[in-house]
Formats: C-alpha cells, structure tokens, sequence
C-alpha cells in the first residue's frame, strides 16, 4: 500500500500555529483589512521577508481568516450540491486518512456510542440502533479533496439538522464539532450543518458502511471539501467556541466551504 | 527641477499602470508558484511534478494559503486594471486593430531577427496578440478559479466548464499559456531594457489623442 498522498511527508510542528491562534482569531476585520493595505504586508506576500517566517505564516493566517468570512458570507444555505444517478456511484469508495488504509482500527457497532456535549438540551449517548431509527436520507453527492482529485459516492443516512434538532441543539450556536476513533477531530458552522446535504451517514451505496469508510457512523456534506468529513465519529458537540480540527491546526483554511 | 508638467501631458505608461503592472507581476508569481504547489498533490499530467525549489509554501497547506491570499491581489488588481483600460480606453488604443498582414509581416520580420522597438509607444500585431491572449488566460484563470474554490455555490460555472476535473484542466492550462507568455515577455524585456525602464518611470510621452476620451462608444 502506498503512503496516502493527504499526509504531508514531514508533519510540520503545530504548536506554534497553536500558541498563535487566540490573537490571529480575535483580529478585527477591519484592523485585518487596514493591515492587508500596508505596504509592509504586500512585501509579506512576495515572500521577501525570509527572516521572519514566521510573520508570513501569520499574515497568511490572518488572510485565511479572512478567507473563512468570505465564505461564510458566499454560503447560500437553499443551494444544493448537484446530484448524480446511482449508477455513477463508485465502488468501493476513495480511501482517504492521514494514515494508510491497513492501519484503520474497526470500531464495533454493538458496543460503539455517540456521545453528545456542549448546548444540547438531551445529551443522551446514541446507539447505533438509534440512530438507525430516525429518518433517513439518500444523497449521490461529489466528494472534492483539497488536493483535487474527486470522485462520486452515495450515502444514506440521518440528516445532521434532523439530527440536531431531534437532541434539542441550540440551532443558533456558530459550530458543530465531532470526535472520532481515529483522534481525528474536526468541525463544521452551523449553517452547513443544518444544510440538507449534509448527513451523519450510515450507508454507502445502500450497503452499512465499510470499516476503512467510518463504520458505524461518518459525516457527509455536500458543502464541504473532503477533509471537513470525520469518520469513525465518537462524539458530538454544539458550542459557540471555535473547536478547529487535525488539518486546520496544522495550517489548512478551516472554512473549506464549497 | 522637473518642468510642471500639464495634466494632460500623457505618459506611455501611465503612473495607475505601473503600479498595477508590478503589483499584478508579484501577484502572478505568487499564483503560479502556490500553484504549482497544490497541484503536485494530485497531478494533471502524469509523471510531472514540480520540484521544491520552483514550489511557494512548505507544504501543500501553506500552498493552498498563499494562493487564496495572492488571488485577492491577483483578482481585484486585474479587475481595477480591465475597469480602467476599458474606461480610459487604453486596451482599445494599445492592442486595436490588428490586422492579419501586419501579423504575417511581425512574423516574418521577427524570423529575420528584426525585433524592431525603437518606437515604445507602438505594439507590434504579435504583441497585441500576445498581450490579448494572456489577459483571456488571466479570466479564464479567475472563472476557474472562482469555480474550483467554489465549485457549490459557482456550480453552473463549473458545468459551463464541463464538471470539475476538467474545471483543472483548464486552471492548468490557463498557467502554461500565462508562464509561456511571462518566459517571452521577460526575456524581451531583458533584451529590449528600455521598455522596463518605461515600465517604471513612464516611458515616452504620447502624442495628443485623435480623438477625445471615451471614443468607444
């Protein structure tokens, strides 16, 4: 098996984005926009301030903010992701992780739980069961990976705004966020969440999930580039606390809205 | 020391031109070379990589930051300078008309090494050609561009592309008729350096305009 071409060949150290992130998210747009005018940072950009990479890591940061507002603001919740035919389905589906595909650790559907946190009124943990109990929902939907490549899936599954407001989740929050068995966090605004292509997905082409492909229990969205959907997802949390995720603290846009 | 100069003492390359023209030369660097740094993720064209040294940004994460960083600059730069050359009518003055014998005759005369710029203020047909040809490269970059970062929201121009993989195509594509034009246009500029003197202090001054401002219609 080859090395999957997502992992970086040698994962830079996070902590100082960490140790960054406060400041660079609490920067006012317009100190941000008055900023981004300066000649100083149009020199930032051509990249001329080698001693101080770490100032262009930053300013790059504080743009890919910006970026992420941008989005926000281009998101129209009513437009829906065009859609395939099943036949166009592929299978199986893409493998996709930081790791390769022989290290994936199955989780077991009969034990397994989904834990919830955070402004949900009923934090009872869900069984698979549960789950499979609520309303369903097919989508042939287009996975796009930040790297480029793309290819067709079809999932079925509860909607997440179902989902939500079956628990009691305070719908008005900014940010959903998940735990997975593979420590692979990652979250999503609420508005994709409450998007009707975005699914807690049980199925891919009409089949329970395979275990390198998130058995029991994976997010799906439409909205979202390949690396904004978990598997393996453990937990749940509402909170209007900027949760990040794996690739976001390691420099990738958090938005990555489509 | 200078002699006030009259407002309407016309530059060929007037002072707005030249900022966008610099600031649009670092923007495309940037472009080109954060580009080249994502796409090596998944490649277009099998086998072909670029190596770290061409390559902007550590790492793929940094590449995709600095592209979504430079396309502001790139995007809204471009979009004032089209304004502009259209408004002031610049573009129309500088690459219009061409004519197909004045193109044959450019060619021949460039294949008997005639490179002939003694006069600046006039564009040879191929230059025009040249220049036409890379802004409708520098739009089709921004369309698929625009397509591929939003390819939900933008989904009927990614159909108008005909789907997202070949959306890429033409994003790549888009590069090489750009990097082939900037590996010409600097290399003549290296030859003919006059022209990137203009390019920073003004160059010649033009003859009063025949007609008044705004002659297109």
């Amino acid at each position: 098996m080859t090395k999957s071409p997502f992992r970086p060949d040698d994962a830079p150290d996070a902590s100082v984005l960490d140790m960054h992130r406060t400041l660079i998210r609490t920067l006012e747009r317009r100190g941000l926009l008055r900023a981004g005018l300066t000649l100083g940072s149009l020199v930032m950009l051509t990249g001329c301030d080698v001693k101080r990479p770490e100032a262009v890591e930053e300013a790059l940061l504080a743009i890919s903010n910006l970026n992420d507002r941008v989005q926000a603001l281009l998101f129209d919740a009513n437009k829906l992701a065009p859609t395939y035919p099943a036949s166009m389905i592929l299978r199986p589906p893409k493998f996709n992780a930081y790791y390769d595909v022989t290290d994936v650790k199955p989780v077991n559907g009969a034990t397994w739980k989904l834990e919830l946190g955070g402004l949900i009124q009923n934090k009872r943990p869900w069984t698979l069961q549960d789950l499979q109990a609520l309303p369903q929902r097919s989508i042939v939907i287009k996975h796009i990976c930040v790297e480029g490549w793309s290819y067709i899936g079809g999932w079925t599954g509860v909607p997440l705004r179902t989902f939500l407001e079956r628990t009691g989740a305070d719908l008005r929050a900014k940010y959903v966020a998940f735990q997975t068995a593979d420590n692979y966090p990652s979250s999503i605004d609420m508005a994709a969440a409450l998007h009707p292509q975005t699914v807690l997905a049980l199925q891919y082409g009409g089949q329970p999930l395979a275990d390198p492909f998130g058995f029991p229990v994976r997010l799906r969205t439409a909205v979202k580039l390949g690396y904004k959907n978990p598997k393996w997802i453990t937990a749940i949390e509402v909170t209007n606390t900027y949760p990040g995720g794996f690739w976001e603290s390691k420099g990738f846009p958090w938005f990555a809205g489509m | 020391m200078k002699k006030e100069r009259s407002p309407k003492d016309r530059r060929l390359h007037p002072l707005a031109i030249r900022v966008m023209h610099w600031i649009n030369a670092a923007a495309m660097m940037v472009m080109i070379t954060s580009g080249w740094g994502i796409y090596n993720d998944d490649v277009i064209i099998n086998g072909l990589h670029f190596p770290g040294y061409l390559r902007l940004g550590e790492w793929a994460a940094w590449s995709v930051n600095w592209h979504f960083a430079g396309m502001w600059f790139f995007g809204i730069n471009g979009l004032i300078y089209l304004t502009y050359g259209v408004a002031t009518g610049r573009l129309r003055e500088r690459l219009l008309p061409i004519r197909p014998r004045d193109v044959v005759k450019t060619v021949v005369e460039t294949l008997h090494f005639k490179i002939a710029h003694e006069d600046l203020t006039v564009y040879n047909a191929v230059q025009k050609l040249l220049y036409i040809l890379v802004i409708l490269a520098s739009i089709n970059q921004a369309l698929t561009g625009l397509a591929l970062w939003k390819p939900v929201q933008f989904s009927s121009l990614v159909s108008l592309f005909g789907g997202f993989q070949s959306v890429r195509v033409f994003h790549f594509a888009g590069m090489v008729v750009i990097v082939g034009f900037v590996i010409v246009h600097v290399l003549l500029a290296v030859l003919v350096p006059k022209t990137i003197w203009a390019m920073l202090a003004g160059g010649p001054r033009l003859e009063k305009r025949r007609s008044p401002q705004g002659a297109s219609k």
